[in-house]
């Protein structure tokens, strides 16, 4: 939670004032949208997080922010590993909207190594495919996809008509593989965009997959053999997986595989070789990390390196879990190497930025994790809220047994995983385990958004363009946080917006340095010298106006 | 190599597109009926659509693009999608008031059959739909046609649901605006404007994609084509397209609906193109070409006559949007380029035609395709076969220009990396001489980068 010191009183009367927002919000409804949005819209209190109706259907016609389940699936999870050809089986606009859109930064390691990010792979599907099938088609996209590229893996995505006319994608990934044999690795998604209510339903879908047809396929463990550790849930937006790795490489901890940020399928492979999971995007991630845990016997934790105290809080969660004072001298000499640099940031903008407001309304844990840069930006956040979180995200992981499995989520696959008999091995016993838990280690936790916000501050799920403007015209926050479709309504506002979700083209955020780049492009916004010159001269009441008398 | 892969090996591709020159009907019906005023598009199908459009739309103009979507489920692919598209109708003018609600379908309930005028019908008789408010829509299926199609099929639409005609005729030309930028637009409404010619035209983003920074938010900004505009349109006396590929349909639909007599001209891109629109809109409107545009015309074949020396002879690659390309190709031949390698994902024949009538002599050894699997892959590997001097497309092609190192001009749709186009014109005379401008310092600026240092020059 923010400093007090932070605080302004006029900000506490400020948040005294959001209670009133929900009821006059929603007055603008219809009266079943208004009942509707009620639920979703929350008071928060951070001791007993209330229940927020979160992960249901989106209301037609309320212009929200999310996407589809195709989005969640090919764009978020799979997309940001380079060495796969990813084929969007279905009209062309699907894959070309997913192509080159969601800034991951990928480096391949010479001239030789693969790098089909840059590419956008389509069966382009036309009429005569959607009345006498497509599998035909998908099937000859495959071999001219293999003639030309000879890939190691290739990855079939539906999109939503494929899945009504009936292509069996698994089928043909099946056929496919036996047909060119040598070795090659083809798997399908049924990620249709009508499935499930957000991108939330696609992160699943894709989990589910990575776990059937990468996970645990290469035994060989390379590297170090010591320290040996896997990042779930960071797709190396602006860069934020380069900082990590430099991170963890300057820590001497070994990162296996980062999943997906400048990601290879050799890496996915072998993830099962690490002896923790750190989960950082809970809500896209957090099927692979229970699955792997079920199966291989490796636990996890959350993190959200997201902020330079942060970052720090990750790496002594690491070296408590390791237990071994090499690692630990060597993660608090960087801690100290690096604090201090950041510091000297830190202290640069807060000068700027301290007292300012802020409010968050993205992804499904960024909303979560920014929070902490601000905090350290001496800025309160006052709302937020994410675009496809479920209920554990907001209140925490102790509220799944009590939520409530509806129709979109049923059809969802939930693949059974059980111990891998050959390849289970409990990194830790389970007294070594509880006693760790009970030092604060919080294994397979997450407290969710609502501990870390102060009591009275708006929590809303699946904001809506109205709210979103009413937030705004009530509320006047210093930096609003969201997407490229919110970005310029916001800023016609005189507002100026941050987009979490590219970044703005800046970056990378995550980690130590990437918590200056932040620092110094909130302090860039919010004293953004432009923002006062909404007013030519002469619309001021002050400007007199003359004429000559002749 | 940002594209490691691509090599100078075509081999027959019959399924497989690559890095396409085209994307889906929703998008160009989202972004025409942005050209009306007070009208919130609305995407029938799957949110993610809806999404996509508005993020993709979002990219290019750096500006607002607000669009509502029925939000399927997946009982709503089985049962249809009525309900929601009802549902919609009602929260959509209740919450953002709109004067029209222009609704597109999708890939998806294309698929499943969904009857447009029979749900909206259904959204009236439930009295969704306010007085004196509308709610058109027009068929978008993604797997036909493309970006362009779905364009046209918006403008068809306006048509169809607006343009009345009273009997009483006025002295006005309507002017329908194939897919250009706000600039364009508003570039092609000032020649009018000084040619004096009474117009109507449509749809009109300028005002919408272009607008001031106040501090002040409009859902539905000041600009767009107004509805009695548009139900005017049925007593002007004569329309021009700009823009085969997407106004012929709506011209004639017009002419049908409203008896209104039509010519189709290419957009005013470069001289001739210009040449032809002025002559047309002088002609149809029945007044004489000013001064002034004379004027204009003259000091762009000063600036061409003064360069053409770094022009003259220079190989171009080309990619984009049927009714873009084919004017621009004619301007390249203008400025005694030679376009050798042209592709648009967008298929027809009018395309082939242009390009056989105008490269079959000059530039015999001109490569150009169109619809499926003709896509940036292609155009790629004939770059790789022999080289070009200028690439001139969307952002996309930045990655060819990097691996080839080749002088790159940014024009069509999406330029997501570049501020701009929707402010300053590629359209009409002056447009041309941006566009030359642009060019000459695509290819010096590359020249003076690369050149030996003792070939340097202070002068050129």
């Amino acid at each position: 939670m923010i400093d007090t010191i932070d605080k302004t009183k006029a900000n506490d009367a400020l948040i005294a004032d959001l209670k009133d927002f929900r009821e006059e919000v929603v007055r603008k409804y219809p009266s079943k949208v208004g009942k509707k949005r009620a639920k979703s819209i929350i008071v928060n209190n951070p001791e007993e997080p209330p229940v927020i109706q979160a992960n249901v259907r989106t209301i037609p016609g309320i212009i929200t922010q999310r996407g589809c389940t195709y989005a969640g699936c090919k764009g978020v999870v799979l997309g940001p590993t380079r060495d796969i050809v990813n084929i969007t089986h279905g009209p062309i606009g699907c894959g070309f909207y997913s192509w080159l859109t969601r800034r991951n930064q990928t480096k391949p390691v010479d001239d030789n190594d693969s790098n089909f990010i840059t590419y956008c792979f389509s069966t382009d599907i036309q009429d005569a495919n959607i009345v006498f099938g497509g599998e035909e088609k998908l099937k000859q996209a495959i071999r001219e996809a293999y003639e030309l590229f000879h890939p190691k893996a290739i990855a079939i995505f539906s999109t939503c008509p494929v899945g009504l006319i009936g292509d069996d994608v698994h089928r043909v990934a099946r056929q496919m593989m036996e047909e060119i044999g040598n070795g090659i690795n083809i798997f399908g998604f049924s990620c249709e965009g009508y499935r499930g209510v957000s991108q939330s339903a696609g992160h699943h879908i894709a989990n589910n997959g990575l776990f059937k047809h990468l996970i645990g396929r290469d035994d060989e463990k390379r590297g170090s053999m010591k320290y040996r550790l896997n990042l779930l849930g960071e797709y190396n937006i602006g860069g934020d997986a380069f900082e990590l790795e430099r991170i963890f490489e300057k820590c001497g901890i070994h990162l296996v595989s980062t999943f997906s940020g400048n990601s290879t399928i050799q890496k996915f492979e072998n993830a099962h070789t690490a002896d923790l999971n750190m989960v950082m995007c809970h809500r896209s991630i957090n099927y692979v990390a229970e699955m792997m845990e079920t199966a291989f016997g490796i636990p996890w934790i959350k993190v959200q390196p997201i902020g330079a105290r942060s970052t720090a809080k990750m790496l002594r969660k690491i070296a408590q879990y390791f237990d071994d004072k090499e690692l630990t001298d060597k993660i608090e000499e960087v801690i100290a190497e690096e604090m201090l640099v950041a510091e000297v940031a830190r202290e640069r903008a807060r000068k700027t930025t301290c007292g300012k407001l802020a409010m968050l309304f993205v992804g499904g844990s960024r909303a979560h994790h920014y929070q902490d840069l601000f905090e350290e930006l001496g800025m309160t956040t006052i709302a937020a809220g994410y675009e496809f979180g479920h209920r554990d995200d907001y209140e925490g992981r102790r509220v799944i047994p009590t939520i409530q499995i509806d129709a979109d989520s049923r059809n969802i696959e939930e693949i059974t995983v059980t111990k891998d008999e050959k390849r289970y091995n409990p990194r830790k016993t389970e007294a070594e385990l509880k006693a760790l838990d009970e030092a604060g280690m919080d294994f397979n936790d997450y407290e969710g958004l609502m501990k870390q916000m102060e009591r009275g501050t708006l929590v809303i799920d699946d904001l809506s363009h109205h709210e979103m403007e009413q937030l705004i015209e009530r509320y006047h926050p210093d930096v609003f946080c969201a997407g490229i479709k919110e970005k310029y309504c916001v800023q016609k506002m005189g507002i100026p917006l941050k987009q979490l979700h590219n970044y703005d083209s800046g970056g990378p955020y995550a980690g130590f340095r990437g918590a200056m780049n932040f620092y110094r492009d909130i302090e860039m916004i919010v004293g953004c010298s432009i923002w006062k010159e909404l007013k030519a001269p002469w619309e001021s009441e002050d400007y007199i106006e003359a004429h000559y008398a002749y | 190599m940002l594209l490691r892969h691509t090599t100078t090996k075509e081999i027959d591709r019959k399924a497989l597109t690559i890095n396409p020159a085209k994307t889906c009907q929703p998008v160009g019906a989202m972004y025409a009926a942005l050209g009306v005023h007070k009208c919130l598009p609305h995407s029938h199908g799957s949110q993610g659509c809806c999404s996509y459009h508005r993020s993709a739309l979002t990219r290019h103009f750096k500006e607002p693009v607000m669009a509502a979507t029925s939000s399927f489920s997946e009982g709503s692919s089985v049962f249809g999608g009525s309900s929601n598209l009802v549902a919609a109708i009602d929260t959509i003018f209740s919450v953002y008031e709109p004067d029209v609600i222009a609704v597109h379908t999708t890939c998806l309930s294309e698929t499943i059959g969904d009857d447009l005028t029979q749900i909206i019908s259904k959204a009236n008789e439930e009295g969704k739909v306010p007085e004196g408010k509308t709610v058109i829509y027009c068929n978008t299926p993604s797997y036909v046609g493309t970006h362009i199609t779905g364009y046209s099929n918006q403008l068809s639409a306006l048509v169809k649901f607006f343009s009345t005609a009273t009997h009483k005729k006025r002295n006005v030309v309507n002017l329908v605006a194939g897919w250009m930028e706000p600039s364009d637009m508003r570039e092609i409404k000032r020649i009018a404007s000084i040619m004096e010619a009474r117009t109507i035209m449509f749809p009109d983003m300028s005002g919408v994609l272009d607008t001031p920074l106040t501090g002040k938010y409009k859902m539905y900004p000041d600009g767009g084509t107004t509805i009695p505009d548009m139900i005017a349109t049925g007593d002007s006396k004569f329309t021009i397209g700009l823009g085969a590929y997407t106004t012929e349909d709506a011209c004639v639909k017009l002419e049908n609906k409203c008896k209104i007599k039509f010519e189709v001209v290419e957009i005013p891109i470069g001289l001739k193109a210009t040449d032809r629109f002025v002559t047309s809109l002088s002609r149809h409107a029945n007044i004489p070409v000013p001064d002034a545009l004379n004027e204009e015309r003259g000091r762009l074949l000063d600036l061409i006559a003064d360069n053409s020396k770094y022009l003259y002879g220079k190989r171009v690659a080309l990619f984009g949007d049927p009714d873009t390309l084919i004017p621009l190709t004619e301007f390249l031949l203008t400025l005694d380029m030679k376009p050798v390698y042209i592709v648009t994902g967008t298929s027809g024949k009018h395309f082939d035609e242009s390009m056989a009538q105008m490269l079959g002599e000059r530039v015999p050894e001109a490569k150009y395709m169109s619809g499926e699997r003709a896509d940036m892959f292609r155009l790629h590997q004939w770059i790789k076969q022999e080289n070009v001097d200028l690439l001139i497309g969307n952002t996309y092609g930045k990655y060819i220009a990097h691996d080839e190192h080749l002088p790159f001009v940014r024009m069509g749709f999406p330029i997501a990396d570049r501020p701009g186009h929707n402010y300053f014109t590629n359209a009409g005379y002056n447009g041309a001489a941006n566009l030359t401008i642009k060019i000459l310092n695509a290819i010096l600026d590359h020249h003076d980068r690369t050149c030996p240092e003792e070939k340097i020059e202070f002068q050129m």
